[in-house]
């Protein structure tokens, strides 16, 4: 099952990654091999077989849940440390919507 | 100040205890060292030296005061940087997060720090615990203690390095696939990974959520049941947290193992490098004239968890870094036109190639179209891991096997053949998977200049890490870890 360099274009642009032409040229042989590896699944049948999504134990009902109580997070302060961009209390990025 | 750097938990309480040693002097003692032999080792991205130094000034007062001690009080830790530590950088290796700052401490961090730990700094690994050498860190790379022209294994290299070198007295780690357990074994240490849900993943950088664990990394058993302890238990925080009580480990360090049956899965011996098996023979045949039952078990399912876990790791990873586009936090790529064009540059420059290629194959494998074939399948064949696992343990009470297939390797051997470097992690990452318990404990080493670290790992049932730490210590007090 060969990896074009067409097929890694499109999932980057899925994955939202800009490749530069040597990236791409290193990336198709070395993805085609492990998706090559990985044919390897088809030799065992699976039929009936339940999908494990994650490690799951027995539990009371909804153990997860807590009761719907605000507790205090981050200020507006921490949230924003971090900001490559901020402005006005708000998460600055190019403009998004256009007008007419 | 070796003596300082030298010591296990319980011989830094002593000192503590009988007033040979203040929590000040072993810190300082450590960040010493740190100065002096870390620019050989790499281990550290960075240290906290003020902060490291206020706490054991806070332990010491705690012992003027006639307190008792905290199970961790003044002891050194390093951290490893997929972990957030509150106030300090945690980087995850990565471009992406050079000056990352976290608003909050992971839990496994908080109760350290409860425990009256001392955090030296955040260790170097694999960028965003992607690797198994530590060459894919976005800095530099670690160097094995043992033999500077080697790898000390990854992700988590810098943990293992600075507790193997004596920068830490115990340190943590992740493992998704292996990543505690492996550079335990290529640094001649100790590495656990509790059940899945043990330790809460709550300020864990996620990298693939059904998989990833925090574990501790020690010298001995005891100093890593103590910090299992320590850091496990329920957290509200992460759903995905354990409801089980957290047995006191260490109580039952010392225990008689005559009679515990220890499974040895074939598979894992099938085509293994001679030498290896040698030593892993070895330890097996202490642990039987220890008394235990050594049981031929089959775990029929091995020869397809690289293809599954690969598939469902990466697979989790492409939706998990789909946050770092550079608008809330990390690098933002400093020219781009448009939205669109910021995410795609952002993220070209901020990632290293081993993330990208996993973001690539997960995106792949969920793909329209593919997602059947590939993601689905892989969770059907997890299935029948996990399952083989479950029907082992029917009939014995822990298993050994090899940590790794391939001993340490020099920096650059493996750098051009990832799905090589992928296939290398066949004995770890089936517990991973499963999301049983495994440890990996010092099995002899191999002959040569110098000699280099063999792992053994022993895997136990769900929530069975007693049990398991019972067999690691009985192993160890036999001179399991030097087969002398």
């Amino acid at each position: 099952m060969a990896l074009s360099e067409k097929d890694v274009l499109y999932v980057a642009d899925l994955a939202h990654l800009e490749l530069t032409d040597q990236e791409v040229k290193m990336f198709v042989p070395q993805l085609d091999a492990v998706l090559e590896y990985v044919q390897k699944m088809n030799q065992l049948d699976t039929t009936g077989i339940e999908p494990m999504a994650q490690v799951i134990y027995p539990a009371a009902e909804n153990p997860a849940l807590r009761d719907d109580h605000a507790h205090p997070t981050f200020t507006q302060e921490e949230a924003l440390e971090n900001a490559p961009e901020e402005g006005g209390g708000c998460f600055k990025v190019p403009q998004v919507i256009e007008r007419d | 100040m070796d003596n300082l750097t030298h010591l296990t938990i319980e011989e830094i309480h002593g000192m503590l205890t009988r007033r040979e040693a203040s929590a000040e002097e072993i810190a300082h003692a450590h960040i010493e060292r740190i100065k002096k032999e870390d620019p050989g080792v790499r281990s550290y991205l960075s240290t906290c030296e003020e902060k490291a130094l206020d706490q054991a000034r806070a332990v010491d007062r705690q012992i003027a005061a006639g307190k008792p001690l905290l199970p961790l009080s003044g002891v050194p830790v390093a951290v490893k940087d997929v972990i957030l530590t509150r106030g300090l950088h945690t980087t995850c290796a990565s471009k992406m997060l050079e000056n990352y700052n976290a608003p909050y401490d992971a839990t496994a961090v908080q109760k350290l720090e409860a425990a009256g730990a001392v955090v030296l700094g955040k260790t170097n690994c694999d960028e965003f615990a992607m690797g198994s050498s530590t060459e894919n860190s976005g800095f530099f790379p670690t160097h094995n203690p043992h033999d500077p022209t080697r790898v000390p294994g990854g992700s988590s290299g810098g943990s293992a390095a600075a507790v193997a070198a004596n920068l830490a007295t115990v340190s943590l780690g992740s493992d998704t696939g292996g990543s505690i357990r492996q550079p335990a074994a290529f640094c001649g240490v100790v590495g656990m990974m509790g059940t899945y849900g043990r330790v809460s993943r709550y300020g864990l950088v996620a990298f693939a959520s059904s998989l990833d664990h925090i574990g501790p990394f020690g010298r001995s058993v005891r100093d890593v049941a103590r910090t299992l302890k320590v850091i496990a238990g329920r957290d509200p925080l992460d759903s995905t947290s354990a409801d089980v009580s957290v047995a006191d480990y260490e109580s039952a360090l010392d225990g008689d193992v005559r009679g515990v049956r220890v499974g040895v899965p074939g598979e894992y011996f099938d085509g293994l490098n001679p030498e290896i098996r040698s030593n892993i023979e070895m330890g097996i045949g202490l642990l039987e004239k220890l008394g235990c039952r050594i049981v031929p078990v089959r775990m029929p399912h091995t020869e397809y968890a690289i293809a599954c876990y690969y598939i469902i790791c990466t697979a989790e990873a492409s939706s998990n870094l789909a946050r770092y586009d550079g608008v809330r936090y990390g690098f933002r790529s400093q020219e781009y036109s448009g939205l669109r064009d910021m995410y795609r540059k952002t993220r070209d420059q901020g990632f290293g190639p081993e993330v990208k290629r996993r973001i690539m194959l997960g995106t792949y494998v969920l793909s329209s179209g593919y997602y059947d074939a590939y993601y689905l399948k892989a969770q059907k064949v997890r299935t029948l891991i996990a399952r083989d696992f479950v029907e082992a343990f029917d009939d014995v009470d822990v298993m050994v096997a090899p940590t790794s297939p391939i001993p340490p390797f020099k920096l650059g051997e493996r750098v051009d053949d990832p799905l090589q470097m992928y296939l290398a992690d066949i004995y770890t990452v089936t517990a991973s998977l499963a999301g049983i318990p495994g440890i990996s404990v010092p099995c002899g080493k191999l002959k040569g200049d110098p000699p280099l670290p063999v792992g053994m790992q022993i895997f136990a049932r769900h929530f069975g890490e007693t049990r398991l730490l019972q067999v690691a210590d009985a192993f160890e007090k036999a001179d399991g870890f030097t087969l002398s």
